[in-house]
């Protein structure tokens, strides 16, 4: 046999097993809605509250998973909940790094507890920490796609004044957005593409599909149609890609996305791309 | 027609009166320097103008109506300009961003929009800054575009909020000459805030010093004499004249320079205290 032909062997076989269909297309999905989500959270600077949700998530999936609930409706009520929090508190929650520090460290606490009540705990915490996509089935994917409508539809309708708000806070004010609103809004929408990354590669490493990409992609394009669509596709390729390479080497697959998207940006970062200076 | 009329006004931020019972109008065409010590109520004023900051007391009017936030007549300089250092983004888009932002939805442009940027950018001299990404540009190049920016969509009055800071002292001059030029043609009314008079003069139809809850309005020969400013200033002022130059002195330092020395060649993006 060529080597061609295992390649191509080795791609057919991989996508008859339908867990493998439903992680490309979970995947997929999660990837895109994270690439540009994430776009604007780079932009806004607002990366830590990114982290912060997903945290605050993982009490919430603990919590719903004692329940008896799916523990995506855990992680989408507490994310959502925290991030309209965040939102209202607006400016005073800004520089308290410690405060959000050690409200996350309470989160995870509680994630802890709640698991510690749950039976099957050790498999369940490692699926909700570093995600187990190829768990995925099919009501997962349907669920997928309907949060993942909902939060693109949620940034279209939002888009143009949240880029003011983002880029020109002062003049936004004076021109009459409401900043408030947008930025919690915003946050919500953030919620949302936590609860969707959390389910690809687990709430400890949404930053892989939420940060890698859109930075990524600011290091490759400064127009902003370009970034968000640059970054969607940076993040559907390394999602798909780290897929791929989990699945013939065994490795686990959020391992994977995670360092595909931390090579991505390194490589951006370094002197590859060249760039011009700033002027005195 | 008065574009700014305060009648009776008090304006006070965070408990704090910046404005005590001050009465003043500004015609429109106008082109008026703004200045006064930190914290003397500068941007406290232009957002009161703008529609955030209601007037305690009294009335002030905008366009002969109280002031609405949002008022596409007026072009604002912000002097708090939190650019994000790392900012990935041209200056075309930047711009682009204020163009019906208010609105919501997907961003578009009209190629009228287009055409306006463009002129808008050229106009300042700041064609080249279009592409260019913002966390390249200097301090003086992000306040151009700035410019650009608040002289956009036509408006009939401009608040440029220390539009100076961190320019070299050469830009400073071509940026006065170029409102002044603008706002000439156009026939708008200019509220210019700045640290140091001497600059303005040469442009300044009439100044507005603003200190100690009051404001002293007329031309510089009423406004800058030791008197007036003393009071502004709450502390003794010599005003020395030299060369068609005016020096603010208090027990002998110049204030001007020696209260806003510091501004100058700091980077604005790096929390610059804002006067409240």
């Amino acid at each position: 046999m060529t080597m061609a032909t295992i390649m191509r062997t080795a791609t057919i076989t991989m996508l008859d097993y339908e867990f493998m269909r439903n992680a490309f297309a979970a995947a997929g999905i999660a990837a895109v809605v994270s690439g540009l989500v994430g776009y604007f959270l780079v932009l806004r600077g607002q990366t830590f509250a990114g982290h912060a949700l997903s945290h605050i998530g993982f009490a919430g999936a603990t919590g719903a998973v004692l329940l008896g609930v799916a523990s995506v409706w855990g992680l989408v009520g507490f994310t959502i909940a925290a991030g309209i929090g965040m939102g209202l508190l607006g400016e005073r929650l800004s520089g308290r790094d410690v405060a959000i520090g050690v409200v996350l460290s309470l989160a995870l606490g509680f994630g802890l507890l709640f698991l510690h009540y749950y039976t099957a705990f050790a498999t369940q915490a490692t699926a909700l920490l570093f995600g187990n996509v190829l768990a995925v089935d099919r009501s997962t994917i349907a669920t997928l796609v309907v949060l993942a409508a909902i939060t693109v539809l949620g940034l279209a309708l939002i888009m143009r004044p949240l880029i003011f708000a983002t880029l020109q806070p002062e003049l936004a004010e004076a021109k009459g957005i409401p900043l408030r609103l947008v930025s919690t809004v915003f946050l919500v929408i953030v919620a949302l593409a936590v609860s969707q990354s959390a389910q690809i590669v687990g709430v400890l490493l949404v930053f892989a599909l939420m940060v890698g990409p859109p930075a990524t992609a600011q290091r490759l394009t400064t127009g902003l149609w370009s970034g968000m669509l640059v970054s969607a596709g940076i993040a559907l390729a390394e999602a798909w890609f780290g897929l791929t390479i989990a699945y013939h080497t065994d490795w686990p697959v959020s391992f994977c996305i995670a360092m595909l998207s931390a090579l991505g940006y390194f490589l951006t970062r370094g002197n590859l791309v060249p760039r011009r200076k700033a002027r005195p | 027609m008065n574009v700014i009329e305060l009648d009776h006004t008090s304006i006070a931020i965070g408990g704090r009166d910046v404005l005590i019972d001050t009465s003043f109008a500004i015609q429109q065409g106008e082109f008026i320097g703004l200045l006064g010590p930190n914290g003397a109520g500068k941007t406290t004023l232009m957002r009161a103008i703008l529609g955030l900051l209601p007037p305690r007391a009294g009335s002030l009017r905008v366009f002969g109506r109280p002031p609405r936030r949002g008022d596409p007549q007026i072009g604002y300089l912000p002097q708090v300009r939190t650019v994000l250092p790392d900012l990935q983004v041209s200056g075309f888009d930047f711009i682009a961003s204020s163009v019906h932002g208010e609105r919501w939805g997907l961003p578009s442009l009209t190629a009228a929009d287009r055409q306006a940027i463009e002129t808008t950018l050229a106009s300042v001299g700041a064609t080249d800054l279009a592409r260019r990404s913002l966390s390249d540009m200097s301090g003086g190049e992000r306040q151009r575009l700035l410019l650009a920016q608040a002289l956009l969509g036509d408006p009939k009055l401009l608040l440029l909020d220390e539009p100076l800071i961190s320019l070299d002292y050469r830009y400073q001059e071509a940026v006065i000459d170029l409102v002044r030029r603008f706002a000439r043609e156009r026939n708008i009314t200019v509220l210019f805030s700045a640290h140091e008079l001497n600059q303005l003069i040469g442009a300044l139809d009439r100044v507005l010093y603003l200190g100690n809850g009051r404001a002293a309005l007329g031309t510089v020969d009423e406004v800058a004499t030791a008197p007036v400013l003393s009071q502004l200033y709450g502390t003794e002022i010599e005003v020395v004249r030299a060369n068609g130059h005016i020096f603010v002195l208090s027990r002998g330092g110049d204030v001007e320079r020696s209260a806003h020395g510091h501004d100058h060649g700091h980077d604005h993006a790096h929390g610059h205290h804002h006067h409240a």
